[in-house]
């Protein structure tokens, strides 16, 4: 569409700009204040400069955490976009139990975070948990609490359960966006199962499924209170994932200096790889 | 043929349930029986759970505090949203597309990092414990979700009909209210859903930002598995309500579920 040039435009997105500036540049400053600052606990500030993020950026501490954290949401984001976009084919297009479907899928959207954590540690709890138990039965040595391996394999399916129909939706929402007139044309040309997904599926996909790579991506990287309540990083450090580690040492240690320098480092991460993603986006939508 | 076809759905809605499911029958079973040890259905069926959340006022004031802020939120968030996505969708301006970036952005901020300085800044304004407090703090991702959102919808709506209304002599706020906002109801719909939802999963901040009053039922659940000892069926009968409110809300949009879900970028 082309828009018109209106710079009074901006009276329009004032409201929005104001609420937000408010919420987000404030705390924000906040935040650079104590990483520059060294304090005693007694409310007086000393100027330390860049001395907590060279801290930060040589501790094995904060490299540990954020090769978990890369681990945790590069695997969830392997399986959950194909398995997503793999469910979303196998859907019907039509027909009065898709709404019930959809109903069902989107259910572990809205459930609280901290229900989430809690059901799944329910779930798996070794002795009466219906997976731990089933799986202790079926012969594997199972205990999340204490195995390393585990409390991963617990944590990534966990957070499979939860989000993969973010992507069904998305995937969804895009294929049934494609006239019949396209799959009737593909039948004509006797094209095959695998060319109708590779040359009218998935580019019809592609736009949506940026949108679900970028959520779960933002999403997955911010990923706090399920860990927590799950298997609260453990055992020992072993699913300590960066909000965990920065909530250890902000709330834990009380260390703000630190704890803001980590908290600039790890939404600059974020940043930097969600641009990236967008100009993809925004570009693919010019097109 | 037609079983093969529901095949993988049905198998995946399964795997959903089981915790689901678990969660719900843990809720029915007595303490006693759940630290004797496994069972797959309630032996003891009871309902002292919940008897205990409904005559309980922490318990109770837990959800209806939770509902007051979501709704608080929801409300605010998609009124400020829509003179903005409107802007967006119809007007180029200095600066249009680093600011639709910059509001993204605050999507990506992670809750840990902001926890801290929420509880400070809002504190030095008086607003500590109240439903506008967290009401407020969930709009730092909410609004720019429910712009993006609304923004997706009324660029699939034409110019032309912005256009017509002005030639019939409709001033700026007649047609936006009267003409305008009818037609994109879907998503606007589709846009309170997600405020909605966001607001009624995220926890961290709704337990920073508040002590007693304006409590939610996430900090009421983790106080009780800390101080009472670990009663898992309380627990679990708590979790299970927290499901109800999300299923209602879902069988409301469920017609404009996958467009919505699209952000209406389809």
């Amino acid at each position: 569409m082309n828009k018109t040039v209106n710079q009074k435009a901006w009276f329009l997105v004032l409201p929005v700009i104001i609420l937000v500036a408010f919420n987000a540049i404030i705390p924000l400053m906040t935040v650079v204040n104590y990483s520059l600052q060294e304090t005693f606990g007694d409310n007086t500030f000393f100027w330390s400069g860049v001395r907590w993020y060279e801290d930060i950026l040589h501790s094995p501490r904060f490299w540990a955490s954020l090769g978990r954290q890369l681990f945790f949401t590069f695997t969830i984001l392997f399986i959950e976009v194909p398995l997503g976009v793999a469910i979303a084919l196998t859907m019907p297009k039509k027909g009065p139990w898709v709404s019930v479907c959809l109903v069902l899928m989107s259910l572990p959207l809205l459930i609280p975070w901290n229900v989430v954590g809690a059901m799944w540690n329910i779930f798996a709890l070794p002795d009466i948990g219906l997976l731990g138990n089933w799986l202790n039965a079926v012969g594997f040595d199972f205990n999340f609490t204490r195995q390393t391996g585990d409390a991963w394999f617990t944590l990534i399916t966990m957070d499979v359960w939860h989000w993969t129909s973010l992507v069904v939706l998305l995937a969804y929402a895009g294929l049934v966006s494609i006239p019949d007139a396209y799959y009737q044309a593909a039948l004509i040309d006797g094209a095959s199962k695998w060319k109708i997904f590779r040359f009218i599926q998935l580019p019809k996909m592609k736009r949506v499924l940026t949108i679900a790579i970028l959520l779960r991506f933002m999403d997955s990287f911010n990923i706090y209170t399920e860990p927590k309540v799950l298997t609260g990083g453990g055992p020992g450090n072993a699913t300590t994932l960066l909000s965990i580690d920065l909530d250890k040492i902000a709330l834990g240690q009380f260390d703000l200096g630190p704890a803001g320098a980590m908290s600039l480092i790890y939404f600059l991460i974020i940043l930097l790889t969600s641009w990236i993603f967008y100009t993809l986006m925004m570009r693919n939508e010019e097109q | 043929m037609r079983i093969s076809k529901w095949l993988v759905p049905s198998l995946y809605i399964l795997f959903l349930m089981l915790p689901i499911y678990w969660l719900v029958s843990m809720s029915f079973k007595t303490t006693n029986e759940i630290l004797r040890g496994f069972s797959l259905f309630p032996q003891e069926f009871t309902l002292e759970n919940y008897a205990k959340i409904f005559s309980d006022p922490t318990w109770y004031w837990g959800y209806l505090n939770s509902l007051a802020y979501v709704s608080m939120n929801t409300v605010l968030s998609v009124a400020v949203a829509l003179p903005a996505a409107y802007a967006f969708s119809r007007y180029r301006f200095l600066g249009d597309k680093h600011l639709f970036f910059w509001l993204l952005t605050n999507r990506m901020a992670p809750a840990a990092v902001f926890a801290l300085p929420f509880l400070q800044l809002y504190s030095s304004i008086g607003l500590f414990d109240t439903y506008l407090a967290v009401a407020l703090a969930h709009t730092l991702f909410n609004v720019p979700l429910a712009v993006w959102i609304l923004e997706g919808f009324m660029s699939g709506v034409p110019k032309e009909l912005d256009e017509t209304a002005y030639v019939d002599g409709h001033s700026f706020p007649s047609f936006f209210f009267k003409i305008f906002l009818p037609t994109i109801a879907a998503g606007i719909g589709v846009a309170n859903f997600f405020c909605f939802m966001f607001s009624w999963v995220e926890l961290l901040l709704a337990k920073t930002l508040t002590s007693v009053a304006a409590k939610p039922i996430a900090a009421v659940m983790t106080r009780t598995s800390s101080t009472s000892g670990y009663e898992l069926g309380l627990l679990a009968a708590a979790g299970s309500l927290t499901i109800i409110p999300g299923a209602i809300v879902i069988w409301f949009v469920r017609n404009y579920i996958a467009k919505g879900f699209a952000l209406g970028r389809v």
